[in-house]
This record gives C-alpha cells, structure tokens and sequence, in this order.
C-alpha cells in the first residue's frame, strides 16, 4: 500500500466546511440508540470549542429512510426538506449540519437537484408554503457532523487526555474505518476524502494517534443496506454483510471499528452479538468483539469525558478492553446507573461473546 | 529554386511517416520531437501485435525514413508558439528559434490515460496493480514478471477498458487497441509464467483486424487465457499484497470474488496536452472526445480547419499502428496537394 498515493486523492476531495453558527439537524436512529453521540457532539462544540450551534425542536425526519426505501415520494421527501430549510431561515442560521449520513445525502441530493432544475425547487417552495406558509434560504454550507469534528480535529486532539496509544506498547492502536455509503458515494465530492478513500474519519484517527487499517472488504456495506434490514426478511442478507467485513477484518487485529453514520455502529456492534450466538465465532482477543464507536463517542474519550455519560454502556461489544488498553478511566459500579445514581439493572450475559458487564 | 517548407509537429510513427513522405517528395521537412529520442510511444513497446515482431524494427523503418529523405530534426523542441500569419506558419521555440513553413502537420500523438482516476481499481495506491504501458516495459526490460515482493505471480488479471468507453471518467470512445494488446500481452505472460492463470476481465472483445481473431484464439486454444465478461467494481489489496478483485461474470449471471498476484489495467489513450497546447495556439478545432476535428468524418480525413494545417494519427483519434501508417501517408498526399495547389474543398458539396 502506497500511502502517497492515497494522500494525492485527499487533496483532491477537500471541502468548505463553515467556521461557526451551525443549525443542528438530529439522527432518527441515533438519538434512540446513541443518544449520548448527538449529546456529545454538542457539548464538544459549545464547552471546548465555543461554537455557536442551535437545534430546533420541531425539525422531524428528513424522510431519508422511507424515500430510499420506496414508501416516500421524492416531492415529499423535498417538501419536508424544504421546511427544516424553513426553520434553519427562521432562526437566522445559514449553516447546516446533519448528524445522520443518509439526512447529508438526502440534503445534499435535493441541493444538487434544485442546482440542476430550478423549476423544482419552485414546485417545492409552492408546496411549503400552500402547506405551510413558510419560507426558505438554501443553506450556504452543508457539512455533516463528522466533517465538523474533522475541521475542529487538532483542537481536539491539543485538548485531548488521552491518545489512540496502547499505554503497554506505546504503538498506535491499529483502527478501521468505515464512513457510511450516503456520506460520499453517492456524490464523491461532498465527502472528505471521496468515496473510495476516504479521509474524514482517517484524519480524526491519525490526529488522534492511531494507525488506519485497510482491508480488503473496507468500502463493503455495513450491513444496514436499509431494505436489507428494514424488510424482515431479508436479516439475514444483513446479518452476512457485517459477517464479511468482520472476516475480512479479523487477520488485521483492529482495536476498535469507528463508523460516520447511524446504521453503521449498530450493526457493526450488534451484530457481533448475533453472529456469537449463531455461529459461536467471535472478532476480538479472548472471545471478545471489536469494541465499534461513533465518531463523537471516541472524540469524547480522547477528551476525558466519562465514557458513562457518552453512552458507551448502550453497546453490546463491551468497550472496557479497549479503555484498559488506552489507560482511560471510568468506574464499573456506576455503568448501569441513570443521572441520579439509581441502578437500572444489569443486562443478560450472552452466551458465547465476552462482555464486561 | 526555392523548396516549399513543410514543418512536422511530432516524432512519433505519425509524425516520422508524414516527414519522410513530404520529404521524399522533395519538400523541405522539419521534425519537431519534443523528447531526444524520435519513436513516440512506440519506443515502449516490446512486442506488437498481432505478428509479435518486435517494436524496435518499426522504429528503424521509420528512422531510415526521416533520413534517407533528409528530414531536418529538431529534438528536445519546445514549442511556445504556433501561428498562420497570411499564408505562413511560424513555429517558435524556447531557445529563441523561429522557423517557417507553407504548410503544417500535426502529429502530437495521444497520452495514455492516467490510471489513477479510475480511483476503484487502487492504480498508485496498490502495490501490485500495473498498467499495461508498465508491463511492457516490464518485457521490454528482459526483466521477469515479479510482484512487489519479487515473487511469480501465480494469477494475473487483466482489465480491459480502463478509461476508454466509460463514462463516469468522460471518455466515452473506444481506445482501439486495448483488446488486442490485453490478448497479446496474456500469450506473453503466458509464455513466460507457463504455470499462471491469466484472466481477462472484458465489456466486448473488439478483434477488428487482420489476424486479430486468430491471436485471440490462441490465447484461448493454445494458452488457456480465462475470458470473462464483466467490468471490475473494484479491487482492494489483501494482508498479503495480492488484489482481491470484485466482478460480475455477465455470461453466468454471478459476482464474482477472486484474488490475483498483479492486476494490469489496459489503459487507453487520451488526446495528448502537446496536441491541446499546439491545436489550441493554431486555433484547429477540437472534437467532442478533445481529439483534433477534420473537415469531414468521412472525405476530409486530416485535413483541419486552418487551411494548409494538417494532421496525422493519434492526435486526430486512437489509432492502431497500421492505421497511423496509412493515415500518415494520407496526411502527406493532403499537405503535398494543398502545396500543389489542388483544392479539395471545390469537391465539397452541400445537400
């Protein structure tokens, strides 16, 4: 692997991203099953980097899942678009950032659609407005939260307690990567790096003083694929997507998977768990799995944030062997605990995966 | 009496052939090469299909040419200016040199296009994936065959079409010569590596010529080439530095998974910046793939739009070598009946 090569395509696919006074738009996924990302991502920005960013609490679903999967008609899709457009004008932001990969597609999908036919960003004005009289700019910039955490990755790393160092070897902690298909591949240029090799989650890892590992299955689904999923039927077709990245993964020893968009940490992470139970196999060291995070998620470990608050209790491949190996600290007795100290209980012990419970 | 100037752009087969023709014919020719070496891209090649005699023998051929007919050569030329002024042209050099002609040929070739755009195929990221202008240096080296770890390969791919007929890279025509060169270098490897399986992943075999057919029976027959149709989505390097490969075979309807040792990609030609530079300086029209455009497809082959300025071979669209011969030639008879005052557009007729 030539790593110039590579660097020569980075350059290539670089992107403005804005500086400040962001308009948050929320994951549907990720605010039920990482709640504690989103969460981060704004404490991030507010308490270290003092950013300006607003979150509106009307904005709904972009509609991304039910377009892609064919429930949702495109000029719906657009209209709804339109309206959190609508509410980013009415707060006085112009800068929107997307926590969910498949809202930045959609966005970015309808942006380059109105570029190209006028004459239906027209029709879907008239449609908001009979709907709902409201109004809109079109965002000057568009970035998705990673792309934010990507431009504001330094900072981090000089606030940061901790490094991607495993504390017995001092060797970088070897990591994969794994963007999100509506994060570039749809439209290359939109995404740090590309779609081929993409650089957004690389530069948080190798600021953060980690070693990226490319693997032969690196750019394969994660095994959401969305219908794949979505129609019950097809789970298993899901389930052998993850398994064939986890196969091609395995001979490599990655630390930890880092994933950009919500699909992505809950198979990759999840499915571990079924694929143990199934076929009794697992991908970590001594019957473990590779712990899977958001990117805000280790961008708050790096930071020292309590790995309780950032959610990391919510996974099923346990993070603790990656937080010893780092030397990061965090006190067991609390892992199960709400806000006000009181036990919710401790989950089930699966029975092939080795978790720490 | 004075002897009508002829200057030649280019010293590739096209740009030779043309120069020793005009000169031949008693025209004063200067060559302009803007390498030390005249040859062109032919220089790289090895073996030539479909006959596989060497490369080299041409490159004599036309060297006898250029100097059994006196061509003036002018190597390591470079031209910062080209321009007609009345019924001149003047070609100016870096060195100060100005020269002048009553007529002109463009023969400033094709480049071959750069592999790394099609970004999936891993072409300066992978350690093992080559080109095929790469692997014939490779032969023409005397060098063996060797992965980046120096060892044999035991599988070797081989992508056709790699930025010709394709149009998320915007070249939508077809390069000419990549099927027959990937069916030529497969009986090569072949005959080198006895022991390997070479596969060659193809959208349509294209065996317009002469003899192409039978080589490409051969590869099948005598060598067992492996022939699968279906494009490459991607390839991606494994632990071991060999290129797992990801197609869909269209005649069994099924993806296809495989590794390889090395992976060629079968690059095509794009119009080359020395013909963009000069074409542009001359003011000549430009066709819609960005190859130099003739009066007419079909009856004003090599004739351009500035009268007097002509073209020859790859500048104008891929070509094969046979077929920049004959297309040289032609160009010569245009320039030579243009300096002869023979009007070929009294002939054009609009319906």
């Amino acid at each position: 692997m030539k790593a110039e090569g590579k660097q020569a395509i980075w350059k290539e696919y670089q992107k403005e991203i804005a500086d400040d006074k962001y308009f948050y738009v929320r994951s549907c996924v990720r605010q039920n099953f990482f709640p504690g990302s989103e969460t981060t991502f704004l404490r991030i920005l507010r308490e270290e980097l003092g950013k300006d960013i607003y979150e509106h609490a009307c904005h709904t679903t972009c509609t991304g899942i039910g377009y892609h999967g064919d429930i949702v008609p495109v000029d719906t899709m657009m209209t709804v678009v339109a309206r959190q457009f609508a509410m980013m004008t009415e707060a006085g932001y112009e800068n929107l950032v997307p926590s969910c990969i498949t809202s930045f597609g959609i966005y970015t999908e309808v942006m380059d659609t109105w570029h190209h036919f006028p004459e239906t960003e027209q029709k879907v004005r008239d449609y908001l407005w009979k709907a709902t009289g409201r109004e809109f700019q079109i965002p000057k910039n568009l970035a998705h939260a990673s792309d934010i955490v990507f431009k504001f990755r330094k900072e981090i790393a000089a606030k940061a307690k901790y490094q991607l160092i495993n504390k017995e070897t001092g060797k970088p902690l070897k990591v994969v990567e794994h963007i999100g298909c509506h994060y570039a591949k749809m439209f290359p240029d939109k995404g740090i790096g590309g779609a081929e090799y993409p650089y957004v989650l690389t530069g948080m890892i190798e600021e953060w003083g980690g070693e990226v590992i490319d693997y032969p299955e690196r750019r394969h689904c994660c095994g959401f694929g969305f219908r794949q999923y979505l129609v019950q039927a097809n789970r298993g077709y899901s389930m052998s997507c993850s398994h064939k990245k986890f196969e091609s993964m395995k001979p490599y020893q990655p630390d930890l998977i880092l994933t950009n968009c919500p699909g992505c940490p809950m198979f990759l992470d999840k499915w571990q768990y079924a694929i143990a139970e199934l076929e009794g196999k697992t991908y970590g060291a001594n019957g473990q799995g590779i712990p899977v995070f958001t990117y805000e998620e280790l961008a708050g470990l790096m930071l020292g944030y309590n790995p309780w608050d950032l959610g990391l209790q919510m996974h099923q491949v346990s993070c603790e062997p990656l937080m010893d190996k780092i030397g990061i600290e965090y006190n067991s007795e609390t892992k199960y605990h709400d806000k006000n100290g009181n036990s919710l209980g401790v989950p089930e012990k699966p029975t092939v995966l080795k978790v720490s419970l | 009496m004075n002897r009508k100037r002829v200057i030649v752009i280019g010293g590739g087969i096209a740009g030779m052939e043309s120069a020793a023709n005009l000169a031949s014919m008693g025209y004063d020719v200067t060559l302009f090469e803007k390498s030390q070496e005249l040859g062109g891209h032919l220089l790289g090649w090895e073996k030539l299909f479909p006959t596989m005699r060497m490369g080299k023998d041409v490159v004599k051929f036309l060297d006898k040419g250029v100097h059994l007919a006196k061509v003036n050569i002018v190597k390591n030329s470079n031209i910062t200016n080209a321009s007609k002024n009345g019924n001149l042209f003047t070609v100016s050099c870096g060195d100060g040199a100005k020269y002048e002609s009553e007529a002109l040929v463009l023969a400033t070739g094709y480049d071959i296009f750069d592999a790394k755009r099609k970004e999936e195929y891993g072409y300066g990221i992978y350690d093992n994936v080559i080109t095929s202008a790469e692997l014939e240096e490779i032969f023409l080296s005397g060098k063996p065959l060797l992965t980046t770890k120096g060892e044999i390969p035991k599988r070797v791919g081989i992508v056709h079409c790699v930025g010709s007929r394709d149009e998320k890279v915007g070249n939508v025509y077809c390069s000419k010569v990549c099927c027959v060169t990937a069916v030529k270098q497969s009986i090569e490897i072949k005959e080198k590596i006895p022991d390997s399986n070479v596969f060659c992943f193809y959208m349509d075999l294209r065996m317009f010529g002469m003899h192409f057919e039978t080589l490409y029976k051969q590869a099948q027959e005598k060598h067992a080439v492996n022939f699968i149709r279906g494009r490459l989505s991607e390839a991606c390097e494994n632990m071991d530095g060999s290129l797992l490969v990801k197609v869909e075979d269209t005649l069994a309807g099924k993806p296809l998974r495989m590794s390889v040792d090395i992976l060629v990609l079968m690059v095509g030609m794009v119009p080359s910046e020395g013909t963009k530079k000069i074409g542009t300086m001359l003011g000549m029209n430009f066709g819609a793939n960005g190859f130099l455009k003739s009066q007419d497809q079909h009856t004003m082959t090599s004739i351009s739009n500035i009268p007097g300025a002509f073209f020859a071979g790859c500048c104008g669209s891929p070509r094969t070598i046979n077929n920049v011969f004959a297309d040289a030639r032609s160009a010569a008879m245009m320039t030579a009946s243009y300096l002869e005052a023979y009007d070929i557009e009294e002939r054009i007729t609009y319906i």
